[in-house]
């Protein structure tokens, strides 16, 4: 574990429901409860994995974090040393402003994330002229810097995206996140649309930088094999919620909510003369519009009882920094990652 | 191998260095090229595109500079060649002489038979076709004072697509045209491109209510038949109106109706846009707003909207050839492609003067020049796709 426990981000509460109409002349007014009462916090210079299928809410929980979208409810604080506490769903626009050289994001998809119209240089220095941190030559130097950091070459610069494979034009999103050396990045599923041999060279990439500038990711994913060799703790998210968040061996082998256990089960074994026996979960995941009463997981958990489709679990912790929402964390017996 | 094959040996390894060398060039080259740059790319390898674009551009020139390419004013009649049929260019006249560029006189004699003038070549007279020469004085663009002329004939005259009722020259008739349809189009163009980027930019921007109210106006307009629509808007114009005010109504009319398309596009480019990666990524990079719009927005769908200008065009120079026609768009002495096809709605036209249709010739030329450009900018218009 990490010798020093500082928080650096402590999100209460958030709420995320996008309006959708639906119906004649979209009359009858719904929500897609994209992220339903998320809380947990960040710890200074560790690696927070956020899990679950897609639909589950992690990419807009890794957004709202930066409020990229604006919350239906919720803060986000951030405590930035040798700053006050601040909330960032309370700021105006111009603290927001100011407050984005703090905070940065790595995107999924390598392709659609750069824009094809300007070169690698003018890319990666949009977010220092955008929030007026540099300018003149102070920029390209900047810019330089950091492309070397990030293994691009300096005459990789005058191209246009359209010139780079996927891995290098990955390298081009983190030297535009890393630019206006944050304190926190938001990766959200930065290695998921690359090739495996690609993805531990971008994995080494981002340990390295963390090291060297003492970063702090929220690390997006569904390849659980990269949350374990990457993440310090890790969250587990299914509908909206997280049903789970504790430090990955211990999420990996003592899970505490069934939906962890499917989750754990699932997991690929290297070994071939390990017999797998993954939990397979039954039906669909459920619409965030009309999700289940109670536990969202019920309808689909084999441990299922009454109580689970009557209330909502509470998120409470179970053990020191084991986080769990279920009603029978306590009296379950379930299996971890075999491997 | 012999001593002497040495040097050629030598000469072939330089050329394959140096070919190697231009290759790694031409890879940078495209690794550097900007947006416009594989936009022409593309766009060059779509030949039928190439020849639309080279006839456009000629129209082009001709619609700038019709005063002096034509040989006469478009209302200057010549009493002795009423509807006169073109004269054919010779070089060597009866008796194999080499002459130059030239044309016979016309000898009108009353055919007591069919009881009709007809016009013959008077093979003794010649009019020899001088180029840059003195002729009719008129004002170019409405300013300069001169009479040159790309040719005249020499003592007489020169129709090199006949004359009409009124012995006018047809040709110089179909240049002043040109330039009436295609400027009708480029301001028609001109104006939708206004109203469409705005409505479409309210639609897109702000949504709800007042998008749904666009989006409704803009169907409402759709499901009208466009012909109807414009003759009974044109035909609401007052007789006593100046011919240009008739024109700038005309251009208006045919905008009113083109403006719609573009404004979907727009619409729907900008909500795409908006939950597009890189203006996300534009936004958390600290980028306001404005920023965003033109620096990451714009020029993703410019070439969009410049497909549609181009396709939409055609419509435009359709829309005023259809109104004149019918006698609802421009009248004399205003000069249009649809003006000049007005005086061969008839039969005797099609039996007797049937070189007063050549402007139809134009008209179908030009649509399909721009038809063939705009086919290629639509290709090439997202040079990113694979």
């Amino acid at each position: 574990m990490l010798s020093e426990q500082r928080i650096l981000v402590e999100v209460k509460n958030l709420r995320k429901f996008f309006p959708v109409r639906r119906g004649t002349f979209g009359l009858t007014k719904k929500f897609v409860r994209a992220v339903d009462d998320v809380s947990f916090v960040i710890y200074r210079g560790e690696t927070l994995g956020l899990v679950g299928e897609s639909g589950s809410g992690k990419t807009t929980t890794g957004r709202l974090l930066l409020r990229g979208y604006e919350p239906t409810a919720g803060s986000v604080i951030y405590h930035l040393p040798d700053a006050e506490a601040m909330d960032i769903m309370t700021m105006t626009k111009r603290q927001l402003w100011e407050f984005r050289k703090h905070a940065q994001m790595i995107f999924q998809d390598p392709y659609s994330s750069l824009n094809p119209r300007m070169t690698v240089r003018d890319i990666i220095a949009e977010p220092l002229i955008a929030t007026k941190s540099a300018r003149g030559e102070d920029v390209s130097q900047r810019v330089i810097e950091t492309a070397k950091r990030c293994q691009l070459s300096i005459e990789h610069l005058r191209r246009y995206p359209h010139a780079f494979s996927g891995g290098q034009r990955q390298r081009i999103g983190i030297a535009r996140a890393l630019v206006l050396q944050p304190q926190f990045i938001v990766c959200d599923e930065p290695v998921s649309a690359l090739d495996v041999s690609i993805q531990a060279q971008i994995l080494n990439l981002l340990k390295d930088l963390q090291t060297e500038f003492g970063l702090t990711y929220l690390f997006i994913a569904h390849d659980l094999s990269v949350v374990e060799h990457i993440c310090n703790r890790v969250g587990v998210m299914y509908l909206g919620n997280l049903v789970e968040m504790a430090a990955t061996e211990e999420l990996f082998y003592h899970p505490l909510h069934p939906y962890t256990e499917a989750l754990m089960s699932s997991i690929p074994e290297a070994d071939p003369k390990v017999k797998m026996q993954p939990i397979k979960l039954s039906g669909e995941i459920p619409s965030p519009i009309d999700p289940p009463s109670g536990c969202a997981f019920h309808p689909r958990c084999q441990y299922a009882q009454s109580i689970c489709a009557e209330s909502k679990p509470e998120w409470r912790e179970l053990a020191p920094g084991h986080f769990v929402a279920c009603h029978f964390a306590e009296s379950l017996q379930l299996r971890g990652f075999v491997g | 191998m012999k001593w002497f094959h040495l040097p050629f040996l030598a000469l072939l390894g330089f050329r394959k260095r140096a070919e190697g060398k231009q290759a790694k060039l031409a890879e940078e080259t495209y690794y550097t090229a900007t947006q416009f740059q594989l936009m022409w790319w593309k766009f060059r390898r779509h030949r039928l595109a190439i020849v639309g674009s080279i006839i456009l551009g000629i129209f082009v020139f001709i619609m700038i500079f019709c005063e002096f390419l034509a040989p006469y004013d478009p209302q200057s009649r010549n009493s002795d060649y009423i509807f006169g049929s073109p004269q054919k260019v010779h070089l060597f006249d009866d008796q194999g002489k080499f002459q130059g560029l030239f044309v016979y006189g016309v000898e009108t004699v009353f055919d007591r038979e069919s009881m009709q003038i007809v016009q013959t070549e008077d093979r003794d007279v010649i009019y020899k076709i001088r180029f840059f020469s003195r002729g009719e004085p008129y004002k170019m663009w409405g300013i300069i004072r001169t009479d040159l002329h790309l040719f005249t004939a020499e003592n007489g005259f020169v129709h090199l697509f006949g004359t009409d009722n009124l012995g006018r020259d047809v040709f110089s008739r179909i240049l002043y045209g040109t330039r009436t349809s295609l400027s009708i189009g480029l301001i028609g163009i001109f104006i939708s491109f206004i109203i469409g980027l705005l409505m479409g930019g309210i639609s897109g921007y702000f949504g709800g209510a007042l998008d749904n109210l666009i989006q409704r106006l803009i169907e409402f307009i759709n499901v009208i038949p466009t012909l109807p629509l414009w003759m009974s808007l044109a035909a609401a114009l007052p007789k006593e109106w100046s011919p240009i005010r008739v024109y700038f109504m005309v251009t208006i009319i045919l905008s009113f109706i083109s403006w719609t398309t573009l404004a979907r596009r727009v619409r729907g480019k900008l909500i795409s846009m908006r939950e597009e990666d890189f203006v996300f990524a534009a936004r958390i990079a600290g980028s306001s707003d404005l920023r965003i719009i033109i620096r990451h927005m714009l020029p993703a769908f410019l070439s969009y909207i410049i497909v549609d200008l181009t396709v939409e065009f055609p419509y435009m120079i359709l829309g005023e050839t259809t109104l004149s026609f019918i006698g609802l768009g421009l009248r004399e002495p205003v000069v249009s492609w649809g003006v000049l096809l007005q005086a061969s709605q008839n039969v005797k036209a099609i039996e007797q003067h049937p070189w007063l249709f050549i402007p139809a010739a134009f008209v179908i030329v030009s649509v399909l020049a721009f038809s063939l450009v705009g086919d290629g900018m639509r290709d090439a218009a997202d040079p990113y796709s694979q």
